[in-house]
Formats: structure tokens, C-alpha cells, sequence
């Protein structure tokens, strides 16, 4: 027996990484909506954004139990990197500047990630915040380069891969956010499937035990907090790169607190709950501000209230007969049974 | 020079007025209060509904701001909070702004979203010299408002049997509990004096920090630096941070316009990685 445990763990892990019918069904529908909802490009590409930010949080927040409340940092760090690019024409192909802009962010996120290591859950949310607020300070200040308060306006970029022009029925910016975010879905998926990814699960539930049986704690955090700046970064690009427009609201607090609605709503710690939030959230901005447009912070403000007195666990259980189905379709291998919910 | 710290003093006063009940609060339970700013502004708001719109005299409408912010504390204590207690921080955290969103947009919704302000008594306002220094008559009032408040707060936790009770559930509540004390019933009444307290300093607030609906998330910054500067665990504590708050605020708009806010977050940031558990806090409690 002894000989074939690594076997036996790679097979494992191979179970674990193994796709389930019901996920690739959900991506040929995010795909298909492109050809059958072709008078809702817009408001498909904010989701996708929103989607792409919500699993950045949800690296940090679900797998390795960091709360943030300045998630927005990251996205706005990227959203005006991606702007001055193009508005100054440094880097004028989409791609590379949304790459350059990921990765500017990510630095962001390296730098301040050693600061997120220390204290407890209370010191986390307030330097996050701190972070994030100033960031937006120095957005404002700074308004010869920025914009200040009237925004970064002048963003223009060249067709896509030299191919694509940004259309402005948004069919382009559809295409190229849910191609961005299918492929940095795939490499979250694998990175949380990883032992690494299963390491952080370990710091998430005791970081003393997980440090106890070998794991670099903080090496680990630096590294998720640093991949998630990543994608948050690559978000905010795509934001700009599709609004052609970025302003100091991507820095705003209002930005985080939504965010961290978006992946309660869809449960937190399997990487769908980020895209199920998304597509939940925008739905119900779209009608509920359509009704009152002013006073929309009510409604998110009464969710969250009701969510938390409903209990987290509980609520997003209801994406739960979701995934048994998905179990029970996989016709290969029973999984094993793992807990589903959040914590944090 | 002077009136500058003087102006400070007065705003770090306000500050400690403001925040001295989320101090408690989470020093107690150890709970996030993020919506701790709303009590100010219900304060605030029921101060200019009652000056501007009934005709009560700006000194009775202070102590009914505090009263009515109390209530309003203690009922959303009794039905609410107390289900979240024992929840982790992120569901804290989670409540207590969806209860700010809901505040900011009810109090849009009935009283509009313009600037408020309350008619204040003439000899209040306009300021006198005092030894060449400018002495702003509201400023004077506030501070020492503020200052007889702040020290009564001190004798009550110092002298009193409630105050003992208080610092002993804030030390150790397991065996505060252990000892017999109503932890839960001194938070309740601690939880409405410290609502009630922010109520009052939104009241007298509405002249120097002004009043709109996006009070509570404008400020919730700055009672978070109060608290996380000057440490949970004492009263002086938060009113050194408050009074250093208040002063460096208002002689760094007055300096150097051009740093504006993010010097204060910046010092924020950088006690937080010094110093987790508060600059003037005594160590080692937990």
C-alpha cells in the first residue's frame, strides 16, 4: 500500500481538477450568450468584469480567508494604468496593456501584501481600506496625470490583435472579457486544485496547524494576495479598455462593499460563486435600479443585513442542490464529499 | 497659529465625542461596529428636524439628539445586533455596512441629499480674541461640551460600580461572566450611551463637519484611525488619538493642502504595522 500513496494522491488531485459536465455546460452558455443576446452586450461584459474581480477576492478571501475591504485598490490600480497607456499611446495593442496593467497591479499587491500578513481579521479590513483610500487620494490629487475628479477621459486604443475594432455595440468588448476571463478562470482553477491551493485551504482554517505540518504561511499569503492584485488588476483594465473611461468610483469603497456582496451571494471558496454572484448582482441592479435609481444602496445595504441574520452558510447553500446535481452527473468517479460554504 | 490648534482641539474633541462609543464597543465585544456613524447622523438629523423645523431651542435639542440616538441604539442592539455577535468578523463586517447603505439612502430618500445645517442662537456664532488669539464662540462651546463630557465618561468608568463592571467585562469577559457580571446587559446599556454620544456629537457636529446622507461612510474612516490609534482598551487612549487626529487634520488642510487626507491614512496604515493593537494601549491584555 505504502508504495502506490503517491499514486494515490496524484489521483487525487486528479479527481479533484476533474471537469464536471455541469461546468462545462455553464461555459458553452456564457459563450452562447454571445450569439443569443446580441442586444445585451453591455450589460454581458460588466458581468464578466464583475465575475473576473469577484474570483479575484474570492483567491484571497475564499481559499486563504483574508477579508478585504479595499479589494478596489487593485482594480483601480489597473484601471488607470491601463488608461494612461493608452491615453499617453505607450502601449496602444489592448493586450499587452492589459497585461502590463495586471501585472503593475500585481507589484501593487506584492508590495502591500506584507502588510495585510500582520494582525488580526479587524487590522486586515482597515488596511485594505486604508489602501484603497489612499490610492483614490493620490488618484485625485494628482489630476494633471489622473484627471482628478473629472476622470480619465482621451482613452483610445488600437484594434484588437490588430483585428478587432471596439465596436460600439460592445460585440468586441463581449468577445475579448469573457475570453480574458475564461482563460484566467482556467488558470485559477488549476491553481486552486494544486496542493498549493489546498495549502491555503489549510491556512484558512488554522494557520497555526497549517505552519505546524509544514506549510510557509506567510510565503503563501504573499503569493495568493499577490495573484489576486493580479486579476483584480486585469479587471479594472478590461473595465477602462471597454468603457474607454476610467474615474476615481473605481477606487471607491462602495466598489468593495458591493464586491464582497457579489461573492456572498454566490458562496464563497469554489471559484463559481464570484461568476454566479456576478451574473446574480447585475441582474438586480438592472431591475432594482431601473425602479429607483437613486436609492439602490438600500436594497444592497438590506441583503447584506438579511443575508448575514439569515446566516452566510445557509444562504448560499441555495447554489447547493446546484452542485450535488453536478456530483451526480459526473459519470466517472463518485467525488468525495467535501464541505461546501463559506467561513472566514 | 494658535487659533489653528485651537480649531484642532475643538474638531479632535468632536472626533472623541463621536467615536468613543465604537471604542467600546469594540473593545467589549469585540465587535466591527462599521455603522457606528449612522447614530451620529441620526443624531445630526434630529437636530436640524427640531431647531430648523419645530422651532426648539438649539439646547434642548441636545440632549433629545442624544436620547433619541440612544433609543434608536439600544432597539437596533436588542433586535439586531445581538444575533451577530458571535459571528466571525467578516459577517460583522458585512452587516454593519449593509446597515450604513440602508441609513444613507433611507435618510436620501426622506430628507434629501443637500448639505443641512442647523440655525444656530446668534451669540453663538461669529469669534472673539482672546490675547490676539481668534476664539470661534461655537468652537469654545464644543470643546467644553466635549470636555465636561469627557470627563464625567472618565469618573463613571473609574468610580462608579457600572464603570468596574464595564472595564472588568472589556479586560477579561469570560470571567467577568464567570464573576457573575451581565455582560450582555452592560454592553446593551453601553452600546445606547455610546449610539446616544455619537447622536450628540453629530449635533453639535452639523456646523464644523457639515451633515448629508454620506455622513456615516465620509466618517467611518476617521473614528476607525480614533480607534485603531489610540487602542480599545481606555478612555484616554482614544481621546489622545481623537485630540491628534483632530489637530494634525486641521493643521495639515491648513499646511500642506496639497497632501490633503492621505497623510492621516498613511499614519494610519503605518501604526497598524507598528503597532496592531493601538498606539496608547496597554499591552498584552488579549
Amino acid at each position: 500500500m505504502k508504495s502506490s500513496a503517491p499514486n494515490q494522491l496524484k489521483g487525487s488531485f486528479e479527481t479533484r481538477a476533474r471537469w464536471q459536465p455541469l461546468e462545462v455546460l455553464f461555459w458553452v452558455a456564457a459563450f452562447a450568450s454571445y450569439y443569443f443576446l446580441p442586444g445585451k452586450h453591455l450589460i454581458l461584459t460588466e458581468i464578466a468584469i464583475l465575475a473576473l474581480f469577484a474570483l479575484s477576492l474570492d483567491l484571497i478571501l475564499g481559499y486563504a480567508g483574508i477579508v478585504s475591504l479595499g479589494h478596489a485598490a487593485f482594480f483601480g490600480f489597473g484601471a488607470y494604468v491601463a488608461g494612461l497607456l493608452a491615453k499617453h499611446q505607450l502601449v496602444t495593442e489592448p493586450l499587452l496593456a492589459l497585461l502590463l496593467a495586471g501585472l503593475a497591479a500585481m507589484l501593487l499587491g506584492f508590495v502591500t501584501s506584507f502588510l495585510v500578513l500582520r494582525g488580526s481579521d479587524l487590522t486586515r479590513i482597515m488596511v485594505t481600506l486604508g489602501v484603497a483610500l489612499v490610492l483614490r487620494e493620490i488618484a485625485n490629487r494628482y489630476a494633471w496625470l489622473t484627471g482628478g475628479a473629472d476622470g480619465l477621459q482621451g482613452v483610445s486604443m488600437d484594434p484588437l490583435l490588430g483585428l478587432f475594432r471596439f465596436d460600439m455595440f460592445g460585440r468586441t468588448a463581449h468577445a475579448y472579457t469573457l475570453i480574458v476571463l475564461f482563460v484566467l478562470f482556467l488558470l485559477a482553477r488549476r491553481i486552486v486544485n494544486s496542493p498549493f491551493g489546498l495549502s491555503l485551504q489549510a491556512i484558512k482554517g488554522n494557520a497555526l496547524r497549517a505552519a505546524a505540518v509544514g506549510v510557509a504561511v506567510n510565503a503563501r499569503l504573499v503569493a495568493v494576495y499577490t495573484m489576486a492584485a493580479f486579476y483584480a488588476g486585469i479587471a479594472g483594465a478590461l473595465l477602462t479598455q471597454t468603457t474607454a473611461f476610467a474615474s476615481l468610483d473605481v477606487f471607491s469603497f462602495e466598489r468593495s462593499a458591493d464586491l464582497l456582496l457579489v461573492l456572498i451571494i454566490g458562496g464563497t471558496g469554489y471559484l463559481y460563486g464570484g461568476l454566479i454572484g456576478a451574473i446574480v448582482f447585475k441582474l438586480m441592479q438592472d431591475y432594482l435600479s431601473a425602479l429607483t435609481p437613486q436609492y439602490w444602496p438600500f436594497w444592497i445595504g438590506l441583503v447584506l443585513v438579511v443575508i448575514v441574520l439569515v446566516g452566510r452558510d445557509r444562504f448560499s447553500s441555495w447554489t447547493l442542490p446546484l452542485r450535488r446535481l453536478a456530483a451526480r452527473l459526473d459519470w466517472r468517479a463518485q467525488l468525495p464529499r467535501r464541505s461546501v460554504g463559506g467561513g472566514g | 497659529m494658535l487659533t489653528i490648534l485651537f480649531d484642532g482641539i475643538a474638531y479632535g474633541m468632536l472626533l472623541f465625542v463621536l467615536a468613543c462609543g465604537l471604542a467600546v464597543t469594540l473593545g467589549l465585544m469585540n465587535f466591527v461596529n462599521l455603522a457606528h456613524g449612522a447614530f451620529a447622523m441620526a443624531g445630526g438629523y434630529c437636530t436640524v428636524i427640531l431647531v430648523n423645523r419645530w422651532g426648539v431651542p438649539f439646547f434642548a435639542a441636545l440632549p433629545l439628539a442624544f436620547l433619541v440616538s440612544a433609543l434608536l441604539g439600544l432597539i437596533l442592539e436588542r433586535s439586531l445586533y445581538v444575533h451577530v455577535y458571535r459571528k466571525s468578523h467578516l459577517d460583522q463586517v458585512l452587516f454593519t455596512i449593509g446597515l450604513v447603505f440602508m441609513s444613507v439612502a433611507a435618510v436620501d430618500y426622506v430628507m434629501g441629499s443637500g448639505q443641512m445645517f442647523v440655525r444656530l442662537p446668534d451669540w453663538l456664532q461669529g469669534q472673539f480674541n482672546v490675547f490676539g488669539i481668534g476664539v470661534g464662540r461655537y468652537r469654545l462651546l464644543i470643546i467644553i461640551v466635549c470636555g465636561v463630557l469627557t470627563l464625567a465618561l472618565q469618573l463613571i468608568l473609574s468610580r462608579t460600580r457600572f464603570g468596574s463592571r464595564l472595564r472588568a467585562a472589556v479586560d477579561d469577559t469570560r470571567v467577568a461572566r464567570g464573576l457573575g457580571i451581565r455582560v450582555d446587559a452592560v454592553f446593551a446599556v453601553t452600546f445606547a450611551v455610546g449610539s446616544g454620544l455619537a447622536g450628540l456629537g453629530g449635533a453639535l457636529g452639523t456646523e464644523i463637519v457639515g451633515l448629508d446622507p454620506a455622513f456615516p461612510l465620509k466618517f467611518m474612516i476617521y473614528f476607525l484611525i480614533v480607534v485603531t490609534v489610540g487602542g480599545t482598551t481606555s478612555i484616554t487612549g482614544p481621546f489622545l488619538a481623537s485630540l491628534l487626529l483632530g489637530i494634525g487634520d486641521v493643521a495639515g488642510k491648513y499646511y500642506v493642502p496639497t497632501l490633503g487626507a492621505f497623510v492621516i491614512y498613511t499614519i494610519m496604515i503605518v501604526v497598524l504595522i507598528v503597532r496592531p493593537q493601538g498606539l496608547f494601549s496597554r499591552g498584552g491584555v488579549r
